[in-house]
């Protein structure tokens, strides 16, 4: 019963931490058709940078709780610079071109910021954990946890209310489902689809800058930390169907239930669980689980 | 879709041909050493300069090569090594990233040998690496010192004439940690462990098991946990090792790993509850000072960094590296001078032996066998018919005193007690003829 | 399209220039042929695949299981020669093709590239856990001969070499060959629009199954030729940053000629090796930025340059 409830909790926890960094990634292929193999990078970037500027507000003395609004003050800068930096100056170029290209220049991307990243921050690690212990601890029954891994909970709730209501509820928001429906009859009745693309990625960035900066407190901000991220990511996001937000929530809720069961159980088959659930899932449901069969164009 | 394309426009290219440009002019390399009486022994060093393992391994071994060559090529090294370079010959070091996997690496250690002409390579953190690098090694004639890489596999499933590894196998770290774990502790009941899911982890889970086994039957092993190497998130598996109440948690973790473990196990007291040992914590001791607390069980994987013995050479190792860097040297920072000053030993015995410039055989001659003073102590190239090295063991117990990380409980392993005679495999030494520490 | 005959003669030719230059090349550069030839031979799959409107993001699957087969059957079925031992990972990789593809064969697109990664990640993990392959250290691959001669021997040095010259030879003819087939001629149909070729009473699906095992075999095939190049196999092999590089040859080769892998695959490792030289930290930007300019400046791939010259020319 007790490990029950801890793989309840601990599965809770690491789809939290999940759903923020897939949301971006399905909206992003959502709206512009790009599966951005960059998105871990970008992830990455926001750890780095989270890591410098909240190190440097504790050093500096100010109110240690001062920090958390630094983490996310950390996300939106990258998302707001870099964004719109790398759709401006070379994603637009490569619009219209197939979606396997796409997924290349996001490769090439990948390697450019790794590349990019080692140059700034060096190959050392970078801490800033105090933000992680600053709340106290939650008892479970026998087990305990900070209560950061709430703060990361509520933190994907609100992203993802966040973005149900930007979508459904504003006009801009419809607009964006209008391009995701058909970008050229969206173009054709005057909708600013460049806008919306730009707009787009400066969002999937936030995000997967904020999913870096959350976690920065409870890792050492290390090179080649976003390869892994970018499996996971892209397994939440293909169980759930790409470009689907509520697949988003449900992929991160199964894939976190799914691997921490496997630790409590059955360590040996940790590691390749999560594929084997993405294949099943795609075999019963070949688009994932919350994408529409699409028309068949004769 | 028909979007049209828009064309990419000029400063795109002329930006891309700058990066590209910029790039590798960032690393020309520098200019030729001054005219030295002989052509510069030239040697290829590969170890990580990206990704994870760079910071923890890769770039302290670097740091290491570049301090300990430079003086030896100023002949500032005390003790027996105060010649100049090799024997008066001097150094030159070629680096090269050993990102990328067994099949890059294997194409690259062919370009160092047969395009850039080196006239030996140090090098391999990674055992895949160095499993795949010994054969071609063999193949092209190199002498070919692995300084780093763990797998007792090389020596002990093959034999090869020009590859030495002159820093102990993975054995001696869990086997000693074993040994250390029923020295302090000789009742414990429960254990876990926490490793990464790739032959390094597996192995060191394994040889840690079978050692307390053999030497302590009853043990019970609560949890094994297997996390995929850079995983990051360990919030299930600390729930899982908590809710077995071990009373030690071993762990080989490194790097990235580690640092997020030890951080994220910290508030949940995790290793309050059971005491972690660390196999290769002392890399991460200097940037984890205060969260690691009282009692965890660290190894340098031999007599290295912390636990390396006083001496003269140890001294001014210290004292040299940290000139030049900001923290002290670690374990992979050791066994990079174990590597060089193992080389240069050779080449001036075979000096010694007659040979005013020694052939490679002559090198390898000299080798096979030798003992040496290195800042880690003596080591002695006592196992796979004289090339593979042993050397101590070393463990020892944290105690926080004033923000610094000091050990208590040092404990020390000749190496008869933690690897495996000559001819014996690891594997059924661990299982047939461990016996107690006296 | 060129004639058939004219491929041909042009494979010929240069299969006749590789073979003859091998003595006079440096020994380092004999490795990276070989090398690129076999990751050229994954490509030439993906090719075929990519004529049909798939692009697989798992082919790492058929090329880990080429090497895995080639060492492994070498120690159990005893063989010793090199050309058996490419045959078998070839015949492996097919096989396991034929089985998944009952499963790949219905997907497209994006599904049907995450799918083949799943697959070849399941692989991964598999051979991760297995201590008898050596997990993550993987092991030594050997063929102690070459065509029946000494791999040390002054002409068995080049074995693997010319070995894979040879393969490579076979594979881009017959895949040329088959390209203008029946079956051949529907890959382009089924990119463009697959109800129509049902409608012309064509079965799609088998159409697709047998380019996946056709692509599958030229995987294993350069899987077994790797592995006994570098005399080395490890998970890596399956893991999908390999597939990811494959991709990446077959698009910035492009599509339009057989040969387009090899001339890619060929550049591409010259590059990446000048890059490690020169640029050991940065190695990474180095090459994410060529493949940027690549994609940008020459959309049809590395081979349009070859094309155009070739034009201009009268």
């Amino acid at each position: 019963m007790s490990t029950l409830v801890a793989v309840l909790v601990d599965g809770i926890i690491y789809a939290s931490w999940l759903f923020i960094i897939a949301a971006g990634l399905t909206i992003v292929y959502g709206v512009m058709r790009i599966l951005n193999m960059a998105h871990g990078s970008l992830y990455a970037l926001g750890a780095y940078v989270a890591a410098s500027l909240a190190g440097a507000w504790l050093r500096a003395g100010y109110a240690p709780l001062g920090s958390y609004a630094v983490l996310v003050a950390s996300a939106l800068l990258v998302g707001l610079v870099v964004g719109p930096v790398i759709e401006r100056g070379l994603l637009r170029f490569c619009y219209g071109r197939d979606e396997v290209v796409l997924v290349l220049v996001t490769y090439a991307l990948f390697l450019i910021l790794e590349d990019a990243m080692k140059l700034v921050w060096g190959v050392e690690a970078w801490f800033v954990s105090e933000p992680y212990g600053l709340l106290g601890n939650l008892d479970f029954g026998p087990l305990s946890y900070p209560l950061y891994s709430v703060v990361m909970v509520v933190a994907a709730v609100v992203v993802g209310l966040g973005l149900r209501w930007g979508i459904y509820g504003t006009r801009q928001g419809k607009l964006l489902v209008a391009v995701i429906h058909d970008r050229e009859v969206s173009a054709a009745l005057g909708i600013n689809v460049n806008r919306i693309f730009m707009v787009t990625f400066m969002l999937g960035t936030t995000l997967a800058a904020l999913g870096g900066a959350l976690t920065a407190p409870t890792v050492s901000v290390v090179p080649g930390m976003g390869v892994e991220t970018i499996v996971l990511a892209f397994a939440v996001v293909v169980i759930g169907g790409l470009g689907s937000m509520p697949g988003a929530a449900i992929g991160s809720i199964i894939v976190g239930l799914v691997r921490s069961g496997a630790v409590h159980w059955l360590p040996q088959v940790e590691l390749f669980s999560i594929y084997l659930v993405m294949a099943l899932v795609l075999a019963f449901r070949p688009r994932g689980l919350f994408v529409a069969a699409e028309a068949r164009k004769i | 879709m028909n979007t049209s394309r828009t064309a990419p426009s000029r400063w795109l290219f002329a930006v891309s041909l700058l990066f590209f440009a910029s790039s590798v002019l960032a690393q020309a390399p520098a200019a030729a050493p001054a005219a030295a009486p002989q052509a510069p022994f030239k040697i290829g060093v590969v170890t990580f300069l990206s990704g994870a393992a760079a910071g923890p391994f890769g770039v302290p071994a670097r740091n290491s090569a570049e301090v300990l060559v430079e003086a030896l090529n100023a002949g500032k090294v005390p003790g027996a090594y105060g010649k100049k370079g090799l024997g008066g010959r001097a150094i030159e070091l070629v680096f090269i990233d050993e990102a990328g996997g067994a099949t890059k690496q294997v194409s690259e250690y062919r370009d160092i040998v047969q395009r850039q002409n080196v006239d030996a390579v140090i090098g391999y953190i990674s055992s895949g690496d160095c499993l795949a690098v010994a054969p071609v090694a063999e193949e092209l004639k190199k002498l070919t010192i692995l300084f780093d890489c763990g797998t007792p596999r090389i020596f002990e499933d093959a034999s090869f004439k020009y590859v030495f590894r002159t820093a102990p196998h993975a054995t001696l770290d869990n086997v000693a940690a074993a040994r250390y774990v029923l020295a302090v502790k000789p009742k414990v009941k429960k254990v876990a462990g926490i490793n990464q899911n790739y032959a390094w982890g597996q192995d060191s889970w394994n040889d840690f098991e079978a050692t307390l086994k053999a030497l302590k039957p009853d043990v019970e092993v609560t949890t094994s946990q297997m996390p995929k190497l850079g995983a990051g998130q360990y919030g299930a598996e600390i729930s899982a090792l908590m809710a077995g109440s071990p009373e030690m948690i071993h762990s080989s973790f490194w790097g990235g790993d580690l640092d997020a473990l030890v951080l994220q196990a910290a508030p949940r007291g995790l290793f309050k509850k059971g005491t972690a040992v660390l196999t290769a914590g002392e890399t991460a001791m200097y940037k984890l000072a205060g969260q690691l607390p009282d009692g965890t069980i660290i190894g340098a994987r031999g007599a290295n960094g912390v636990f390396a013995p006083d001496s003269e050479l140890n001294r001014w190792f210290r004292t040299a590296y940290q000139d030049r860097n900001t923290l002290p040297p670690v374990y992979p920072s050791y066994r990079m001078a174990q590597a060089i000053l193992g080389l240069k030993s050779a080449y001036e015995k075979a000096q010694a032996a007659g040979a005013e410039v020694p052939s490679q055989d002559q090198v390898i001659a000299a080798f096979e066998g030798i003992t040496y003073e290195s800042p880690s102590g003596t080591v002695k190239l006592a196992i796979g018919k004289g090339h593979q090295a042993v050397s101590e063991a070393v463990y020892g117990t944290v105690k926080n005193v004033g923000g610094k990380v000091t050990f208590v409980d040092v404990k020390r392993y000749p190496a008869e007690l933690v690897l495996p005679p000559e001819g014996v495999k690891s594997a059924d030494w661990i299982k047939t003829s461990l016996k107690p520490a006296k | 399209m060129t004639s058939p005959r004219r491929t041909v003669q042009g494979l010929a030719v240069t299969l006749l220039v590789v073979g003859v230059a091998a003595p006079f090349l440096p020994k380092w550069a004999g490795f990276l042929v070989t090398i690129a030839i076999a990751k050229a031979l994954v490509a030439l799959g993906l090719l075929l695949l990519m004529r049909t409107g798939l692009v697989s993001f798992g082919q790492g699957l058929y090329f880990a299981i080429g090497a895995y087969s080639a060492g492994v059957g070498a120690e159990t079925l005893k063989i010793t020669d090199a050309v058996p031992m490419v045959l078998l990972g070839a015949l492996a990789a097919g096989l396991v093709a034929a089985v998944v593809g009952v499963l790949l064969a219905r997907y497209r697109t994006i599904f049907f590239a995450m799918l083949s990664l799943a697959f070849s990640m399941i692989l991964y993990g598999l051979l991760v856990k297995s201590s008898a392959l050596g997990s993550t250290d993987g092991f030594n691959v050997a063929a102690r001969t070459v065509f029946g001669l000494d791999p040390a021997g002054p002409i068995g040095r080049f074995g693997i070499y010319g070995l894979a010259a040879l393969v490579a030879f076979l594979g881009a003819v017959g895949v040329d060959r088959y390209l203008r087939t029946h079956l051949g001629r529907l890959a382009p149909a089924i990119k463009d629009n697959e109800l129509r070729v049902e409608y012309m009473g064509a079965s799609v699906r088998n159409v697709v199954h047998l380019h996946l095992v056709i692509a599958a075999v030229l995987a294993g095939a350069g899987g077994a030729l790797t592995a006994l190049a570098v005399g080395h196999v490890d998970p890596e092999t399956a893991y999908w940053t390999t597939s990811g590089e494959f991709v990446f040859v077959a698009i910035l080769s492009g599509t339009s000629s057989v040969a387009a892998p090899f001339a890619g695959a060929l550049i591409l490792e010259l590059l990446r090796s000048f890059a490690y030289e020169h640029a050991p930290n940065t190695w990474q930007l180095v090459m994410g930025s060529v493949m940027l300019a690549v994609i940008l400046f020459l959309p049809e791939g590395l081979w349009s340059v070859f094309r155009r010259r070739r034009k201009a020319t009268p």
